[in-house]
């Protein structure tokens, strides 16, 4: 591109000088440049700020367990001793119990409404659909307590009794609250992202690509779930670890229908408990130096969990479109 | 220019403002479970003595705790009398008062049982050790002629989150058992051995009025504005008592040996008409308050709380101080300086 053009390309190297400055800032370029950049940076700046007040008020606990704290089953404020293993599995197990539910649900349910029902209804359906993503979730948990417990206690638990009792998940005294029921609870909470997203995306896939599958023969099912839902592949992802977010962070529901036991069992009826449930219920009244840092600690390791699934989010991205170029 | 004159203006009329309101504003923090007396009382007396504003935040008590002892409030408030090691912590030296007593009692859905259970000693301790796992239990038979238990698993549910309720009633199973006060111990947040957890007296409440053969505790002052049902509970003298206002206020009275302190449990207390599972709650001031309009409404606040407060609390179902500990208080508030 020559330098005489009269337009101005973002994609052009910057003309050095204070007349080029002073060009720029006129036409708003530097000053779009700044502000974008300084909005970008406090992301960075609140991100690192979180780390460092975890590290450094979680230094007495780090010094005293060591690694240790990963894989002590105890957690007892009266004798000071703490490990985070319970609420590190109670973490992981609800949160893909929710996702197993979540996303062949919401996957199913923002396919029919992006490329089946007919418009009105479409915008329609995804209008209640943000609706419940706004929903607090102190109502889910009472939804939770008031619907899918009982449920859980007299219908769903011993079915699953009956027909797959001989499966270690699903032994055990059935109390209605535990890890399945906060599992079932998340899944309903975090499908309403899933499916928002994901129609947004599929929507977002070009005609063209549709009508080219149809073109060659395939049936409208084939064109939907060999073409446009690969296409939409990464958007998708996106919204499933966006889900997985939410139920890993997920207190106040949980809470309510976890049972608020700390355990490890196999069993999904058994009552348990997650890092963000125990530190919401154990902070105000956490009376020890030694124990507040334990509960800063365990939002430490949360932190770290959060890290390690968002890494190997973005690996599964990199390596799914490599896949799809080869294809 | 105008603009100027305008501001002087505001500036001016607010010094005005503040000059002649000499209020004296005190900020405390602590306590949930005597929250609704607290209130009610900084209310009247606000009402009463209009320079003197009290705002109290329910954050519970080891908050409540660790704000007094960073400075960050005036005063505290706590179900729990703080630690030795707490205390020498603490920024500020302390003081606690008593201010109204509360008691926990069990409360249980078994099926076909309508009246109220005995509960010994043993049977709770057992419970709640995960020893005793049926209903049919003889520890519980024996202290029950004639009610039909049923053979099934006890439901065993305590408090999810860190709390002064479940503090006095791990205080009372250690009093009583030697096997909890060595597994367990006592404390707001213990490793319970089993069981599950509600969020709260509405959420044990609720958990107990699902969970078809279940033991829970609440707060005697929850149990009774909702009408719900609860058991007796034996005392040290071997008789079964069911909680009310006048039986936690006879637990505090048994108790003789108050320390000059007035950091004592009361569980298990002597006495044939007392509650065993009771307990103070206090407020924590600081001893020394250098600024004088602060300390002398504290002062005055703490001796009206110990005249006229007291009136109010049986209208809110929380047990009067007894008699002696009134007198005694009313001296400790010269220890304010």
């Amino acid at each position: 591109m020559s330098s005489t053009a009269t337009t101005f390309d973002s994609a052009a190297p910057p003309e050095a000088g204070p007349r080029a400055f002073i060009r720029r800032l006129r036409h708003g370029d530097e000053v779009a440049h700044t502000i974008t950049l300084v909005f970008a940076a406090s992301i960075l700046l609140v991100t690192s700020t979180i780390v460092y007040e975890l590290w450094t008020n979680s230094h007495l606990s780090r010094a005293k367990f060591g690694w240790n704290f990963l894989w002590t089953r105890v957690w007892d404020p009266i004798f000071d001793n703490y490990g985070a293993l319970p609420y590190i599995y109670g973490t992981l197990v609800t949160s893909a119990i929710a996702l197993v539910i979540a996303v062949p649900l919401g996957l199913a349910a923002a396919t029919f409404l992006a490329e089946l029902a007919p418009r009105r209804i479409s915008d329609g359906i995804a209008f209640l659909i943000d609706l419940l993503a706004a929903v607090p979730s102190v109502i889910y948990g009472l939804l939770g307590i008031f619907v899918v417990v009982p449920l859980m206690r007299t219908v769903v638990g011993p079915v699953l009794k009956r027909t797959l009792g001989f499966l270690p998940f699903f032994q055990g005294p059935n109390y209605g609250v535990g890890f399945l029921t906060a599992g079932i609870v998340l899944s309903i909470m975090v499908v309403p992202f899933i499916i928002s997203v994901s129609r947004e995306v599929l929507l977002t896939v070009p005609r063209d690509q549709r009508e080219a599958a149809l073109a060659l023969g395939a049936t409208r099912w084939e064109a939907t779930w060999k073409v446009v839902v690969p296409w939409a592949r990464t958007g998708i992802l996106g919204s499933v670890f966006l889900a997985l977010a939410r139920a890993l962070g997920e207190t106040m529901a949980v809470t309510m229908v976890i049972g608020n036991a700390t355990v490890i069992s196999a069993s999904l009826f058994s009552p348990g408990n997650t890092i963000a449930s125990t530190i919401a219920s154990q902070f105000t009244e956490a009376s020890g130096d030694l124990y507040l840092s334990a509960l800063i600690e365990l939002g430490l390791v949360l932190f770290l969990i959060t890290f390690i699934l968002n890494g190997l989010a973005r690996l599964l991205i990199v390596a799914t479109e490599r896949g799809g170029q080869h294809a | 220019m105008k603009r100027n004159i305008l501001l002087v203006c505001l500036l001016l009329g607010l010094a005005a403002a503040v000059g002649a309101d000499s209020t004296v504003l005190l900020n405390a923090a602590g306590a949930t479970f005597p929250a609704a007396i607290y209130t009610k009382w900084f209310d009247v007396y606000h009402t009463q003595h209009p320079s003197a504003q009290i705002n109290y935040q329910p954050v519970g008590s080891g908050a409540g705790i660790r704000q007094l002892a960073a400075g960050t409030v005036d005063f505290g408030a706590s179900d729990v009398p703080m630690t030795d090691e707490q205390l020498a912590q603490s920024k500020v030296k302390v003081l606690h008062f008593p201010t109204v007593l509360g008691a926990v009692v069990p409360s249980y859905n078994v099926a076909g049982v309508s009246g109220d259970l005995n509960f010994t000693q043993k049977a709770l301790a057992g419970i709640y050790l995960g020893t005793i796992t049926k209903w049919n239990d003889p520890e519980l038979t024996k202290a029950n002629p004639g009610v039909k238990l049923p053979g099934d698993d006890i439901v065993v549910i305590h408090r999810s989150e860190g709390s002064g309720t479940s503090f006095i009633w791990t205080d009372f199973l250690s009093k009583v058992s030697d096997d909890w006060k060595n597994k367990v111990g006592k404390g707001a947040s213990p490793n319970w051995p089993v069981g599950l957890g509600g969020k709260g007296n509405d959420g044990v409440s609720g958990l107990v009025k699902q969970t078809p053969n279940s033991l829970g505790y609440i707060e005697l002052v929850y149990a009774v504005q909702n009408n719900i049902a609860y058991g007796k509970v034996q005392n040290a003298a071997g008789k079964f008592v069911k909680a009310d206002l006048a039986g936690v206020t006879a637990a505090a009275a048994s108790s003789k040996d108050m320390p000059d302190d007035f950091r004592v449990s009361i569980t298990n207390a002597p006495g044939a008409a007392a509650y065993p599972i009771s307990s103070f709650t206090w407020l924590l001031i600081p001893a020394q308050i250098p600024d004088a309009a602060k300390r002398d409404t504290i002062k005055a606040f703490l001796k009206w709380m110990l005249a006229d407060g007291q009136g109010y609390n049986e209208g809110l179902t929380y047990a009067k101080l007894p008699q002696n500990v009134i007198a005694k208080e009313s001296k400790a508030i010269s220890l304010i300086q």
